[in-house]
């Protein structure tokens, strides 16, 4: 049985922390008309939240991100077969690119989705944003914004429902973080 | 039973795609699988690095026993934009009279450590033989064998037809000309009645339609005005010169007096009927080149859409896939 | 395997169907012929008996049709491999055909197999010359000659001769000398180039098609020059229904004109190149259902008196290549007395007419009145236990080929001794 880990009020009051922390740095670096894209599919809805609580990203729409073309495990589960397509509005070349997602476990969903990022062009640079940042990294890549650093147990995975109620839920041991 | 013996060939244990060689004995769902990965892979085309590396690292071999530069090119620049390594076989038939037989071929590759091979081959059959004897580790695809199946061309014509009309159910498609020698068609027909088009039509005159042709699931016209009344996708096929010689045939001319889809002829489909050709065309044989130009003319997407279908097919082949 | 000169075979059930009979008689033999059916002549002491109680003892069987391959094929088969499994099937007189390489067509290629038949054969290999000059359906052979040197039918070798003036003046010259003439009915203009029966399959396979009436015009060329030159005629192997009722109304009609039928096309139809097994890859090509009932009929009524082998052996690479580039035949010489009892089985025919077509049906058709097993007549035995039941194995096979779409198939009856002019060429092994 999956057990409720975060309620929905819990979640919006982390990403409200996440849109003023994003707001903040903004600011500070200067970046110009950034572009927020989100990794299929937890952090697409994600990225919504916080697009939706930062005005300046309501100029362009987001992006979407599908990285199953670009996992480092496709010889051992194949092709996935719900790939969708991957959606970027606007020219990345010389682009400020908030990269979001839902969890930040071991790093790799954030590789592959760096490779495509560049396969789509060169950004002048890239940030990255997640609602849930926990232990375990594999790759040296950390979380430039993150809503929550919780304590989880290795074995646990954490499963983001959604897109109109967001909930966290820890699943049972033994398989992957996913949202659903 | 034909059905029955490709599903255990083509298919993983898990259900996954291993080998492609025939729609016959594949499901909707798969058909459709390949459709939907399909739709994700054209935007690859479109981006500043035509390339993912879904299959870096893995080697797959043309191995082209009948030339054909257009389909190996889409096939080579499937594989290439999936990052990976293609080998271009064109193997003729003096090949095989200098002793190296068929398997001798296989083997070598297999040596050499191929993951597939796109087989093309003037036999029916051909692919099927080369899959029963591949390696466990190697995928076959079937590029077109004799006069038997070329299924990637029929999913991207499938690939077409529900980018511009949606739904299959209502649909009703007429396939016209020389249904007989056409791989093509034949892959087709099996594509249509597995996604359950509403009413399959092929059209053409008796020396081109096969024996029990009605067996495949057809309704078989002569009378291209009536087979054309009210439908939504027009199939024209190609024909080949040599039909002529073989007496199927009195001429080009009489060919497309009878059976040429004109602008006149393409009025009485629906107003909003795609006009498709798997190419090349010719004009004034098979179609009018207003017609091929025209605004119902689907015929340049086509080609476009067969790189992506075959990069799904690859793709899906090639990765062993979640069990059930 | 030679064992005595003069022995008995006592206790089975003799059945002889060229003699009509069928009862419990015992069989006896010295040098090479039979000497008495049912008690021993007087002073006749047998050096050994061979047990037949619960056996069927029967005429060697007579295979019409059977390749060899020796000479020129002997990667295929040669005559000593393919007459041990003749010997292991209970046939004693197998046909060859013409196209060997060298064709048989002239009066010393016939002495060559005679000759090589002497040294090595486990049965008697009978040649079936060429009508034409190296098969090419145009300049005569000298039919007559042939004759003379030991050939018991001349035929067109299955490759078929197109020109319909060459057919008149070939059947016309062979009716001079009253020569068997065995004709493959196939219209090659009709066949162009097909692989399979055209139907329903071969369209969902894309094979190339072999319509019916790349058979049937043949049949009715064939029988119409048949009964214009009064020559005899043999139709081999035929594959199709209609042909079957044409053969019917011809023999009923007078025309001099006799039929076989490949054992497998009782059997199999065109559902079973299914998958392009390459195992079924046979000409003429299995048709449908209707004609294999057809064919079973004509079988059943005696419009079609020969049941053949057909064999063709084949080397292992022959078959693996895509369907239709395969070489077409199959290795049938130890399928032939199975399935010819399963169509006992099967409620087609009773034993003794099933055993006709194996045996005096076929010796009629040459012309040869043996076949039968009387006092008198060489000693070519087969004795067969008809209730055991046995598999098809590859290992098993004896032919040097083992291309044959019935491994795995069940069947009961299976053969235990054959005598060929009196010697024991095969005795099963307990």
């Amino acid at each position: 049985m999956n057990k409720l880990f975060m309620t929905e009020t819990a979640i919006h009051a982390l990403l409200d922390g996440m849109a003023r922390d994003l707001s903040r740095r903004i600011a500070e670096q200067g970046v110009d008309a950034p572009l927020m894209v989100g990794i299929h599919t937890g952090g697409v809805w994600i990225a919504r939240e916080l697009a939706r609580r930062l005005a300046l990203a309501m100029e362009t729409p987001l992006g979407e991100l599908d990285i199953s073309f670009y996992r480092d495990d496709f010889t051992q589960i194949g092709m996935n077969p719900q790939v969708k397509p991957s959606h970027l509005p606007v020219d990345l070349d010389g682009r400020n690119i908030i990269l979001v997602d839902d969890v930040l476990h071991t790093g790799r969903t954030i590789r592959a989705a760096l490779n495509e990022l560049f396969d789509y062009g060169r950004p002048r640079s890239v940030m990255l944003a997640v609602l849930i940042s926990r232990a375990g990294r594999q790759l040296p890549i950390q979380a430039d914004i993150s809503g929550l650093e919780p304590a989880i147990d290795p074995q646990d995975h954490i499963i983001l429902k959604g897109p109109d109620t967001l909930e966290l839920y820890l699943g049972e041991p033994g398989a992957k973080d996913r949202a659903e | 039973m034909e059905a029955f013996g490709n599903t255990r060939l083509q298919l993983r244990d898990n259900g996954r795609l291993r080998h492609f060689l025939t729609l016959d004995g594949i499901g909707r769902e798969l058909l459709t699988e390949i459709l939907d990965n399909a739709e994700s892979f054209t935007g690859v085309s479109e981006r500043t690095v035509k390339k993912v590396p879904l299959l870096r690292g893995k080697v797959i071999a043309n191995l082209f026993f009948e030339n054909s530069t257009r389909t190996r090119t889409t096939f080579e620049l499937a594989a290439k934009r999936l990052s990976a390594d293609v080998l271009n076989l064109n193997i003729d038939a003096s090949a095989t009279s200098k002793g190296e037989s068929l398997l001798d071929t296989l083997r070598n590759l297999e040596a050499m450590h191929c993951d597939m091979f796109v087989v093309r081959h003037a036999s029916s059959g051909a692919a099927h033989f080369i899959a029963r004897h591949a390696a466990p580790h190697v995928s076959v695809i079937n590029a077109g064998d004799g006069r038997h199946a070329h299924p990637t061309q029929a999913m991207l014509d499938m690939f077409t037809i529900r980018r511009h009309k949606g739904d299959f159910s209502q649909l009703r498609v007429a396939i016209v000309g020389d249904i007989l020698h056409s791989r093509v068609a034949r892959s087709q027909i099996l594509a249509l009645n597995i996604l359950r088009a509403g009413e399959l039509r092929i059209i053409a005159p008796r020396t081109l339609i096969p024996a029990e042709a009605r067996n495949l699931g057809v309704h078989v016209y002569h009378d291209m005005d009536k087979g054309l009344n009210g439908v939504d996708v027009i199939i024209m096929l190609r024909l080949q010169r040599e039909r002529m010689r073989g007496a199927r045939l009195p001429s080009e001319h009489e060919f497309f007096q009878r059976y040429g889809l004109t602008e006149q002829r393409l009025r009485l489909a629906r107003p909003d009927a795609i006009v498709m050709h798997p190419g090349p065309i010719n004009r004034g044989v098979e179609l009018d080149s207003h017609v091929a130009d025209g605004a119902q003319s689907v015929i340049l997407q086509q080609v476009g859409f067969g790189i992506a279908v075959r990069m799904a097919v690859m793709s899906m082949a090639l990765g062993p896939g979640p069990a059930p | 395997m030679n064992g005595a000169s003069r022995f008995s075979i006592v206790g089975g059930r003799l059945i002889d169907p060229g003699n009509d009979i069928d009862r419990l008689a015992d069989v006896h033999v010295a040098d090479g012929r039979i000497v008495a059916i049912g008690a021993p002549p007087t002073n006749f002491r047998a050096e050994q008996t061979h047990d037949a109680s619960g056996k069927v003892v029967c005429p060697g069987l007579i295979d019409l049709c059977a390749r060899l391959r020796e000479p020129g094929a002997e990667q295929k088969g040669t005559i000593a491999s393919e007459t041990q499994a003749a010997a292991a099937s209970g046939i004693t007189t197998l046909c060859v055909q013409p196209d060997t390489n060298p064709v048989i067509d002239t009066p010393a290629d016939a002495e060559l197999i005679r000759r090589r038949a002497k040294q090595v054969a486990s049965a008697r290999v009978l040649s079936v010359g060429a009508l034409t000059l190296n098969l090419d359906g145009e300049q005569l052979t000298e039919m007559a000659a042939l004759m003379d040197a030991g050939c018991v039918a001349l035929s067109d070798g299955g490759v078929p001769i197109d020109n319909t003036r060459v057919i008149r003046r070939v059947m016309e010259y062979a009716a001079t000398f009253d020569i068997l003439c065995m004709l493959h009915p196939m219209d090659s203009n009709l066949r162009d180039g097909g692989c399979a029966h055209e139907g329903a399959v071969s369209t969902r396979l894309g094979l190339p098609g072999i319509p019916e009436a790349a058979e049937t015009v043949a049949v009715a060329r064939n029988l119409a020059l048949a009964a214009h030159t009064g020559s005899r005629l043999h139709l081999r192997g035929l594959s199709c229904a209609t042909a079957a009722v044409m053969l019917r109304r011809a023999r009923h009609d007078r025309v001099r004109v006799s039929a076989d039928v490949a054992a497998h096309q009782l059997f199999l139809t065109e559902m079973d190149i299914d998958g392009f097994d390459s195992s079924c890859h046979v000409i003429p090509p299995l048709r449908t259902v209707a004609d294999r009932e057809g064919l079973r009929n004509a079988v059943a009524v005696g419009a079609i008196t020969a049941i053949s082998s057909d064999h063709q052996p084949h080397e292992g690479d022959a078959k693996l290549l895509p369907f239709p580039e395969t070489e077409p035949g199959i290795s049938s010489l130890e399928t032939l007395l199975p399935l010819t009892l399963k169509l006992v089985d099967e409620g087609v025919l009773e034993l003794a007419p099933a055993l006709a077509c194996l045996t005096s049906g076929p010796a009629d058709i040459l012309g040869l009145g043996a076949g039968r097993l009387h006092v008198g007549s060489v000693a070519d035995i087969c004795v067969f236990d008809p209730n055991t039941n046995w598999r098809l194995n590859v290992d098993d096979m004896l032919s040097k080929s083992h291309s044959t779409p019935f491994l795995g198939w069940e069947f009961r009856g299976q053969v235990q001794q054959t005598f060929f002019e009196g010697r024991l060429t095969f005795e099963r092994k307990r």
